[in-house]
């Protein structure tokens, strides 16, 4: 188990770091998504690294807290984290979404340790957290539970059904973090289909509702903090970010949702990411 | 005529998809085309480019938009929808069945990246179990065209038949086998080699090693028909039964699971009418994942070699 806090100039040397395997682990694979997994970096190294009570030596610790990944695509950056931290062999990275693989293109609760649910058909990861927490809540255990999810994933229907369950529950050992890089597949999330205002939603349905800059470390960490103080209600952390962060070529391009750079271009990536 | 896979140009049949919604959509105006942020992935993003009034992104929201879709059936309208095959046949699976099928509406669910050769993106995204989804729901038309050619002309068909219809297509280029000439009637199976000794039924990707299969077959003096039967419902019983006579034994092939799909389709209906020996070529009880498309048909036995055995197995078993 670790429990030593990170400095946040450490948590940016991390967070460049994970930029950099994804980068690579992407253009070994020959396909992926850069965006969200970059837009979600720095939110989701504060909360292993800064955060999160969990032992990656023992993965099914029952006093662990929960972290689902319920926008799915972006697990290149969950799989450099964990295997930093140490759930299975760096080296594995670079068999990303090959045959026989563990780290499948979608996350595989069956294949990689430290996957708390298998994901990629979106809008489905908070109603799982709803679950856990409310386990938490029967068996009398302290464990936090915590979900990511896409600014374009909040369309589906079935995350309202899982927020007006939370809501009502009142479940505060439940987080939710919101990626708000403002962009999903087809183009800006208020052309394509808009799911705003997000934060007066998710208030009326009964959140906690956090704003911050998803891309400040000391901001994260402190809303971490925060949504833990909470009590009688879950809590969102809307965590405004730029997709593709980090990559001056990919920032805020829709083009740089699925697709992987060429070797030529991860180049040019890893050059900025130092 | 006999159809082999000698030299022939590669095109994705979501790519003929896209195609034939242009076409379609200058000569009929009640065609309105409903995508949820995949409309790149799908090609109807040409439609909605080309007449931006008849297109709706309905976002990340598969079960309104099958809803939607069926409003607009109720008015008169031809609606197309389109997403991946497993969130349209999945998630979306009880607004088709108890709102667009039930109520016997005109909706076409034309999904794309269906089967295992959707590749790298794994299991979440391989839908292998839309013709079982579909297939069971009553007055409910599944149609998996072989390939570009015959996707534009199902898509037209598709929009003349009244009612449901699901399509599959695929995300992956595949071989043009048929042509612009080649016949195609909803239900109608098509044979595209004829022989003697084994009937070889596929449809979608499995076509083309089907037709490899038969060239291979052929070398061992064994001739086998192969009929693409690119509609699995309504089912052609009659083309089925007629060649289970003539051949005396049956290979099917898909990218599905075994259960619910083309195979189980195919031995019930010779099973109730004319029992052969069957073999079926199909994912066996597993979850698809991650890999190449070539890979990935090796791993789940869908190659043309596994239709070769198939076939060898069934044909010594008359
Ligand atoms: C149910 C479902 N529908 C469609 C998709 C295809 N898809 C994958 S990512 C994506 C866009 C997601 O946008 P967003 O949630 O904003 O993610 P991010 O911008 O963080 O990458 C879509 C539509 C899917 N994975 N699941
Ligand atoms: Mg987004």
């Amino acid at each position: 188990m670790l429990n030593t806090v990170p400095t946040i100039p450490e948590l940016q040397a991390k967070a460049r770091e994970i930029r950099r395997h994804v980068i690579r682990m992407l253009a070994r694979a020959g396909s992926g998504h850069p965006g969200g997994s970059l837009s979600a970096t720095d939110l989701l190294v504060a909360l292993y690294y800064g955060k999160l009570k969990h032992d990656p030596k023992n993965p099914k610790w029952p006093e662990r807290d929960r972290f689902i990944l319920s926008k799915g695509h972006c697990c290149p950056a969950l799989y450099a984290i964990l295997a930093e931290m140490g759930y299975f062999p760096v080296g594995e990275l670079d068999t990303l979404r090959q045959l026989g693989s563990s780290l499948q293109g979608h996350p595989d609760i069956k294949r990689t340790p430290g996957i708390e649910i298998s994901s990629g058909s979106l809008g489905q990861g908070l109603s799982v957290g709803v679950g856990m927490a409310l386990a938490a809540r029967i068996d009398g255990r302290s464990y936090r539970v915590y979900v990511m999810l896409g600014d374009g994933e909040v369309e589906e229907g079935q995350v309202w059904e899982a927020a007006m369950a939370a809501g009502h529950y009142r479940l505060d050992n439940l987080c939710a973090i919101l990626d708000n890089n403002g962009l999903q597949i087809d183009g800006p999330i208020h052309d394509v289909m808009s799911p705003l205002p997000l934060p007066e939603k998710w208030d009326a349905f009964g959140w906690h509702v956090i704003r911050i800059d998803g891309h400040n470390m000391s901001q994260i960490l402190e809303a971490y903090d925060r949504a833990e103080a909470i009590k009688g209600k879950p809590t969102i952390i809307v965590a405004k970010t730029v997709k593709g962060k980090g990559v001056s070529f990919m920032e805020n391009q829709v083009d740089w949702h699925g697709k992987a750079p060429t070797p030529e271009q991860a180049e040019k990536a890893l050059a900025e990411l130092v | 005529m006999t159809i082999t896979t000698q030299e022939v140009r590669k095109e994705a049949t979501r790519e003929a998809y896209g195609q034939a919604l242009l076409e379609l959509g200058e000569v009929n105006k009640n065609i309105i085309v409903l995508d949820a942020d995949l409309a790149k992935s799908t090609t109807t993003i040409k439609f909605g480019k080309k007449f931006p009034e008849r297109f709706f992104d309905m976002g990340i929201a598969e079960a309104n938009m099958m809803n939607v879709a069926a409003g607009l059936a109720t008015c008169g309208k031809i609606p197309f929808v389109s997403t991946f095959c497993i969130f349209a046949s999945g998630r979306a699976w009880e607004q088709i069945r108890n709102t667009i099928c039930y109520s016997g509406l005109n909706v076409k669910i034309v999904a794309t990246h269906g089967g295992l050769a959707v590749g790298a993106d794994g299991s979440s995204h391989q839908c292998i179990e839309d013709f079982a989804l579909m297939t069971a729901i009553p007055t409910m038309t599944v149609i998996e065209p072989c390939d570009a050619a015959e996707t534009k002309k199902a898509i037209k068909a598709v929009a003349e038949r009244p009612g449901p219809v699901y399509v599959r297509l695929g995300r992956t280029p595949s071989p043009v086998l048929t042509e612009e000439g080649t016949p195609f009637e909803v239900g109608k199976a098509s044979i595209l080699r004829e022989g003697k000794d084994i009937t070889i039924v596929a449809c979608g990707l499995m076509v083309p090693n089907a037709l490899k299969a038969a060239e291979n077959l052929s070398a061992r003096g064994i001739e086998a028909t192969v009929i693409n039967l690119h509609t699995i419902k309504p089912l052609d019983r009659k083309t089925l039964v007629a060649y289970a006579k003539k051949t005396g034994s049956v290979v099917t092939a898909e990218q599905h699971v075994l259960e619910g799909g083309l195979g189980s389709a195919v031995a019930l209906a010779l099973g109730r009418e004319y029992p052969v020996p069957l073999e079926a070529v199909g994912i066996d009880n597993r979850f698809g994942q991650s890999g190449s498309p070539e890979a990935l048909f090796k791993e789940y036995n869908l190659t043309s070699e596994d239709i070769l055995q198939a076939a060898l197995k069934a044909y010594g078993r008359k």
